[in-house]
């Protein structure tokens, strides 16, 4: 029931986190059921009635030997399955020659393309099956980038730079809050990803990226950007 | 104390104490501990009424709040995002430090000490006199910051750098510094208290009480005194340094500086998770307490109900790393904060199943004290449960900064704690006040609590799955999270009867006061030496002689013992005793 919320998944790692989310829901889930059926059961079982006397009994080595060793095991079996998505999503990540530069201020995220120094607020653009990394960094307090459908959440902490990885397998526009109080405009903090089929990307590139961009393309995105260009003096900006 | 002097002294006392040293600034541990409920329960109604804005404006954003316009004149009610900051900053922070902790920790840890293991007072009257008016200050501190310029602080109750450190992040000034000196003040009444608990617990227990013939309550204080003790200061020397970086331009946290803000999660967790517990053990503790004298039957695996809670103590200190997963921390150190949070799930399992093992067989009574004590267990049951998906660290990449957690922690804290807190009431305030509490109002209070806790609190789960954020200002500013708006509106319907649902209490707790029954001296035929002692009682608790024990705390329906329950106090008699 819970898992009929989870958003549509376009990421690659997505899979991985839903597919433990699953098996982690259906565990929980039956445990849940079986403590509370035995619960239910007992109270009404062992409701008091005239006559009839408690049992005395201090408990039981063999039963707390059980509920001891058998949820370790699933525990430990958990850990076991969730290491390597970890390792996957945190620790080994694919190489790409795609990095994006976003650098999140109060209260936006300002994006650099690659091979391109210009600022964009609130908007990346990206290839379709393609590994993007994100060059994560904030210029004043902590942010956390997260994208629900790629199932990506990173912190963006000032004074780090900390790469997060993406890969998407379905074009669209992918809303982009900012999932880490980060102040009174935290609240509507938030951009959109544009996914784009590789042709698409490029042609969004050439026009946009490069310095004889449509003007009023240019000013779409010079328009906000302006704020965000004064403030150079940044410590977390290049 | 030989029986002599007390006598001499009881008398003594009678004679000299005015109302100021007996109701003010009283060290009878009985008085301190009504002092901390009292304070515990006002507090609690602010921190409601904060929360209830908060359900009012997730639910209607940016709609007038009823009743608040009095207070917000410029927008005649309607919540900006800075004032519904502030609002779950002090929702939280309220009901962490000035709710649950002086209720669990200050009341039942002041009343039950001495009482159950047969001690006359605490081992230092005045230090926990002391311990008490230093955190009445800390609140008083606490809730001056509502009054001074730039509002109360809004950075969250974990209050993270540097939003925290600098004041121009925020707007708020004076409210963080405030926020900063009160956990300070609080921090040091805190530890006051758990010295004196621990002292108590080792030195002064009644001939015969043995630490493994005490009622597992009391373990559950001992071991959240030594957390209190060891974590608290963590927290105090973190507000510190926060405070020092707004005002005195030291740079602990704010990278401008050269400090780190990962060192205040660091700090901050490493006293936050023992933290968690700290609220959760006592709670644990009395419902081991309420359910075998319910039951009538002794508690199942009383070894490993101590043993667990030792164990969870332990493990508390080496699992914090799992509110940072995704913050930038060594991906490495979060895989083994992972191995270690799985770990802590297991003394809780151990905890639950023995729960029910105590129900199996016994002889149920149905009366409050057991209702709110087997609601702990339930609610606890799924709080635990979803903890879980939070372990799994790729799961939690994405449920991090939901509402999936904060359905976590309502469940842990609400449906434990607080269900904890509300069992302990009904089943002491007999001793407490010598009155009973009404049954009927009771019941009442407890069935619209837990439906409604249910109401509000579950579906949060759905909407943090569905991916809404927590501390957002309006769910309506995100396109993904439109569809799922109308149960905001759902939950605060909830929140709104949940709330009316404790006037039934405040009630029920202000009338008994008096003009309750009276209390008979055992009114749940219970084994434990409080109740040996009359209802409530007095100065100094036993009259010439303090109680000596001979057996351990759950002998219920014992075939050998005439009566269905058999008191630590009753001595032996002839061949057919038998000793545990």
């Amino acid at each position: 029931m819970l898992d009929w919320w989870l958003p549509e998944n376009v990421s690659t790692y997505g899979r991985d986190i839903d597919w433990l989310f699953h098996l982690i829901y259906a565990i929980t889930g039956v445990t849940f059921i079986l403590v509370a059926a035995a619960m239910i059961a007992f109270l009404i079982m062992y409701r008091d009635r005239p006559g009839r006397r408690a049992r005395y009994t201090h408990g039981n080595t063999t039963l707390e030997i059980v509920w001891t060793i058998v949820p370790a095991l699933i525990l430990v079996v958990l850990t076991a399955l969730s290491a390597p998505a970890w390792s996957k999503i945190k620790m080994t990540r694919p190489p790409s020659d795609f990095v994006v530069d976003v650098t999140a201020k109060q209260f936006n995220w300002q994006v650099k393309h690659p091979g391109s120094e210009k600022v964009f607020l609130d908007e990346m653009h990206v290839p379709v099956n393609k590994v993007i990394h994100v060059d994560l960094k904030s210029q004043d307090v902590i942010h956390s980038f997260f994208v629900p459908q790629f199932r990506i959440k990173q912190d963006a902490v000032p004074g780090r730079s900390i790469i997060a990885w993406f890969e998407v397998t379905k074009p669209g526009k992918y809303e982009w809050p900012c999932a880490e109080l980060c102040g009174f405009g935290h609240s509507g903090m938030r951009g959109w990803i544009y996914v784009h089929s590789a042709e698409d990307y490029k042609k969004w590139a050439a026009e946009n990226l490069t310095a004889e961009a449509k003007p009023a393309e240019a000013t779409a995105a010079a328009e906000p950007a302006k704020p965000a260009e004064q403030k150079t003096g940044g410590k977390a900006k290049k | 104390m030989s029986a002599h002097v007390a006598t001499a002294h009881t008398a003594h006392e009678h004679h000299d104490m005015g109302f100021v040293r007996t109701y003010v600034f009283s060290t009878d541990h009985k008085m301190i501990a009504r002092q901390f409920l009292f304070m515990g329960l006002l507090m609690m109604v602010l921190g409601g009424l904060l929360a209830l804005i908060v359900r009012w404006q997730l639910a209607w954003p940016e709609t007038a709040v009823p009743g608040l316009g009095m207070i917000l004149k410029e927008t005649g009610g309607i919540l900006e995002p800075s004032t519904y900051n502030m609002a779950f900053t002090m929702h939280a922070t309220i009901m962490i430090f000035f709710v649950i902790m002086p209720i669990l920790a200050g009341a039942f840890g002041n009343f039950c000490i001495p009482l159950m293991i047969g001690a006359r007072d605490m081992a230092f009257p005045t230090l926990n006199m002391l311990s008490f008016w230093v955190t009445a200050t800390a609140g008083v501190i606490m809730l001056s910051g509502f009054f001074v310029e730039g509002g109360h602080a809004a950075a969250g109750w974990t209050s993270y750098a540097p939003l925290s450190a600098v004041a121009q992040y925020t707007g708020v000034n004076w409210g963080q510094n405030l926020w900063c000196i009160s956990l300070f003040v609080m921090g040091v009444g805190s530890m006051m208290g758990s010295i004196n608990y621990i002292t108590t617990i080792i030195n002064m227990r009644a001939p015969g009480m043995h630490l493994f013939r005490m009622p597992l309550v009391v373990w559950s204080l001992f071991i959240t005194a030594i957390l209190l003790l060891l974590a608290l200061p963590v927290l105090t020397s973190a507000v510190a340094m926060l405070l020092f970086d707004r005002t005195l331009g030291t740079s602990w946290f704010a990278p401008s500086g050269g400090g780190e803000p990962l060192l205040w999660q660091h700090l901050f967790w490493y006293f936050g998770h023992p933290e968690v517990y700290i609220l959760i053990l006592p709670a644990m503790g009395i419902a081991s307490e309420i359910l075998p004298v319910f039951c009538r039957k002794p508690i199942f695996g009383y070894h490993a109900m101590a043993f667990s809670m030792i164990a969870i103590a332990f493990l508390s200190w080496i699992v914090y790393g799992h509110h940072m997963f995704v913050s930038g921390m060594s991906p490495a150190l979060g895989m083994a904060f992972t191995v270690t949070t799985m770990i802590i799930a297991v003394p809780s399992a151990i905890k639950t199943f023995n729960w029910l093992g105590t129900l199996w067989g016994g002889r149920l009574q149905f009366k409050v004290p057991m209702l709110f004590a087997l609601g702990f267990v339930g609610m606890f049951v799924i709080g635990g449960l979803s903890g879980i998906f939070m372990a799994s660290t790729p799961v939690d990449i994405y449920i991090q900064d939901t509402y999936f957690i904060v359905a976590h922690i309502h469940y842990v804290v609400f449906g434990g704690s607080i269900f904890g807190a509300f069992a302990g009431i009904y089943f002491w305030f007999p001793k407490m006040f010598g009155r009973m509490l009404n049954p009927a109002l009771g019941h009442l209070h407890f069935w619209g609590t837990l439906i409604f806790f249910n109401w509000v609190f579950f579906p949060m789960h759905i909407i943090g799955v569905g991916g809404q954020m927590r501390r957002i200002y309006n769910p309506m500013q995100y396109e993904f999270l439109q569809h799922q708006q109308h149960w905001n509106v759902f939950m605060t319907y909830g929140a709104l009867l949940l709330g009316l649902t404790q006037i039934l209490f405040v009630i029920n707790f202000f009338w008994s006061l008096f003009g309750g029954r009276k209390a008979p001296m055992n009114p749940w035929n219970s084994n434990t030496l409080e109740w040996t002692a009359p209802s409530p009682p007095p100065h100094l608790n036993w009259g010439a002689h303090v109680p000596t024990v001979y057996r351990g705390p759950y002998e219920y329906s014992d075939p050998d013992a005439r009566e269905d329950f058999l008191p630590q106090t009753q001595a032996p008699v002839g061949a057919g005793a038998r000793r545990h």
